[in-house]
């Protein structure tokens, strides 16, 4: 893989905001911005493709009151009905309220859980994983843009200047 | 500046009139007389054939009721005559008659309580927007401040209605009838605090504080827009926090007072939040539906979809409340079963079998699902179809917390109900339309105005 990539740091979100909608008005591609904390609308103003995280959460929340239910089933009804204040176990139905509790826990649980590891696996996040962000300022105060060059690069270099950024870098990835 | 449409204001007449009449008819059509009502009830049967009024006829059931309902202990005088000839039919017929004579009263109070209890949960909401400093939600302050000038009016029919529940021309809350109290040991326990007189003087303490703080709030946030610095906006957010420890205490009392009384036997401790969350949720649902209706007539140009996005999801988040507090009432007392506490459900899952599981369906499946989805929170018309639910569920909530404790079950959601819930409708549409038509819709000079019109999520 050898395509040339623009490194543009900038050191304020506000910044780096501008300068994103600049370079997307411009038609150039950028292939990823590294953030030292979430920047509000930036997703957006990249024209990333909104996030279908919530639909798998609300997948495993069905899953997780399901496996609630079967479990709560097992347990209190077939496997050893108990008699508790009078509420003999009979049927599922009949001491519901009484589940209602682990049904909700159980519910939340399946979906942060399995959500977060999904969100872990679609970022490629596992641990002793080699650290992506190409400058360890990212992790600091400074932001940097990477954007793919094709055509124009005199062009873009000095669109990111004008646009704010503190330095730029060429390299080769 | 807002003009109040003809078609609008000829409308709420409209519901009111209506209103007027049905109500008319609920109190006219009430039996005088323990034959009458009997009469009533077994053509009300052979008419519709149905299997419920079955129970109700059947004279061993009046015996039955456990002590913690009113039925065995509301009429001791005629129990007592009747004892000795074991007579118990025409105690029952009795019985019936004031069920029946108490219907329209409940009708007409259910209604009342529900839009009074609009307006007031969006004055704690307004109150909240201020104490908070919130930045997103100034451009709606005109609208929360249009709904709930309706404190007035409606703060004055449920005085009135307690007026005239002290002078006995209802039996709505069993209490205030010194011949019940004089049989009634644990009523006596708590007549020190339960009696009419100091009921009313509460009632007035409570309504007056609030209309207090709307008036003075409202004056604040006007003279806020001509003013040259910030002292008014400060003034008003000490005097809502302020509000806020008032209301909160007030309006758990008020719950106690207004509701849980009507059963004055059971209590639950944390009936304040349950009324309190319903109140919360319809009033919320009320500003963004108000709110939508006014950005289709083209006003509140700046408010934006996240803003009804934000109203959305505070529906979404407070019917989960809502559920929450119902189901933790409901789960403690189911497991505990214990007879004066357990009465309470049991009379209402025997009798009030639909609109009680309906009123769950309506409060908490049906926006769970509805109003998950991030998307459909900013669709207007979908958030206008969910608020109309909801407030149903939400009438339906009231109904099942008064009901059941003055007519029984001789339930029904007909004439009387629907009339006053139109009256009250139209006149809440009016009163807050009314005033929302006496100042720019948007405030000028709030400091958070420009974070409010630049919102977005």
């Amino acid at each position: 893989m050898a395509s040339k990539v623009i490194h543009a740091y900038f050191n304020d979100d506000d910044i780096l905001m501008q300068a994103v909608k600049k370079v997307k008005a411009a038609k150039h591609h950028i292939e990823e911005v590294y953030c030292p904390f979430p920047v509000h609308g930036l997703d957006k103003a990249m024209g990333l493709a909104p996030t279908r995280i919530a639909i798998t959460s609300f997948m495993y929340g069905c899953l997780g009151l399901t496996v609630a239910i079967v479990m709560m089933n097992y347990i209190m009804i077939e496997d050893w009905p108990q008699d508790i204040g009078g509420k003999p176990s009979f049927s599922y139905i009949e001491n519901m309220p009484a589940f209602v509790p682990i049904m909700f826990e159980m519910t939340v649980f399946f979906a942060a859980h399995l959500m977060v590891i999904t969100f872990y696996l679609r970022s490629r996040l596992w641990p002793f994983k080699k650290a992506e962000n190409p400058d360890v300022r990212t992790t600091d105060d400074h932001f940097v843009m990477e954007i793919e060059v094709h055509g124009d690069e005199k062009g873009l270099m000095t669109l990111l200047q004008e646009s704010g950024a503190v330095e730029i870098n060429k390299v080769e990835k | 500046m807002y003009t109040f449409s003809n078609r609008l204001k000829i409308g709420a007449i409209v519901l009111m009139a209506l209103g007027i009449l049905g109500m008319g008819v609920g109190f006219v059509s009430v039996p005088s007389t323990p034959e009458e009502a009997k009469a009533m009830v077994a053509a009300h049967d052979d008419g519709h054939g149905g299997g419920h009024a079955e129970e109700s006829e059947h004279p061993a059931t009046a015996g039955e009721h456990p002590a913690g309902e009113h039925p065995a202990g509301e009429h001791p005088a005629a129990d007592a005559e009747h004892a000795a000839a074991s007579d118990h039919g025409a105690s029952h017929d009795e019985h019936l008659m004031h069920q029946l004579q108490n219907r329209p009263w409940s009708a007409l109070y259910v209604a009342a309580f529900f839009f009074f209890m609009i307006s007031l949960g969006v004055l704690a909401f307004y109150a909240i927007q201020r104490a908070s400093q919130a930045g997103w939600s100034p451009l709606l302050f005109r609208v929360m401040e249009g709904i709930t000038a309706y404190l007035v009016p409606g703060g004055i029919v449920i005085f009135v209605i307690f007026v005239l529940s002290v002078m006995h021309f209802n039996h709505m809350f069993v209490w205030m009838d010194a011949e019940v109290v004089a049989e009634d040991a644990l009523i006596q326990g708590k007549s020190g605090y339960l009696n009419p007189t100091f009921f009313l003087i509460r009632a007035a303490v409570f309504l007056g504080g609030w209309i207090l703080y709307r008036e003075v709030s409202r004056r604040l946030s006007l003279a806020q827009d001509e003013a040259q610095d910030n002292k008014n906006f400060v003034k008003n957010f000490r005097w809502s926090a302020g509000f806020l420890v008032f209301y909160l205490v007030t309006e758990s009392m008020m719950s106690w007072d207004w509701i849980m009384s009507i059963d004055p036997h059971w209590f639950s401790t944390l009936f304040g939040w349950y009324v309190f969350a319903s109140m919360m949720v319809s009033g919320i649902t009320v500003i963004a539906m108000v709110t939508i209706y006014l950005k289709s007539k083209g006003y509140l140009p700046d408010v934006n979809d996240s803003h009804i996005h934000d109203l959305a999801k505070f529906m979404f988040g407070f019917s989960i409340f809502w559920t929450y507090l119902w189901f933790s009432q409901f789960m403690l007392i189911w497991y505990a079963n214990i007879p004066e506490e357990v009465t309470y459900f049991v009379t209402r899952i025997e009798d009030y079998k639909l609109p009680f599981f309906g009123m769950i369906v309506m409060n908490f499946v049906f926006p769970l699902l509805v109003l998950m989805n991030s998307d459909y929170k900013r669709v207007n018309w979908f958030v206008i179809m969910a608020g109309i639910v909801i407030l149903a569920g939400h009438y339906l909530d009231v109904y099942n917390m008064v009901m059941p404790g003055t007519v029984g079950d001789q339930w029904f959601i007909g004439i009387p109900e629907l009339g006053a819930l139109s009256f009250f409708a139209g006149a809440f549409i009016f009163w807050t339309f009314r005033t929302l038509t006496k100042v720019p819709l948007q405030p000028k000079r709030n400091p958070f105005i420009e974070e409010s019109r630049h919102f977005h999520y």
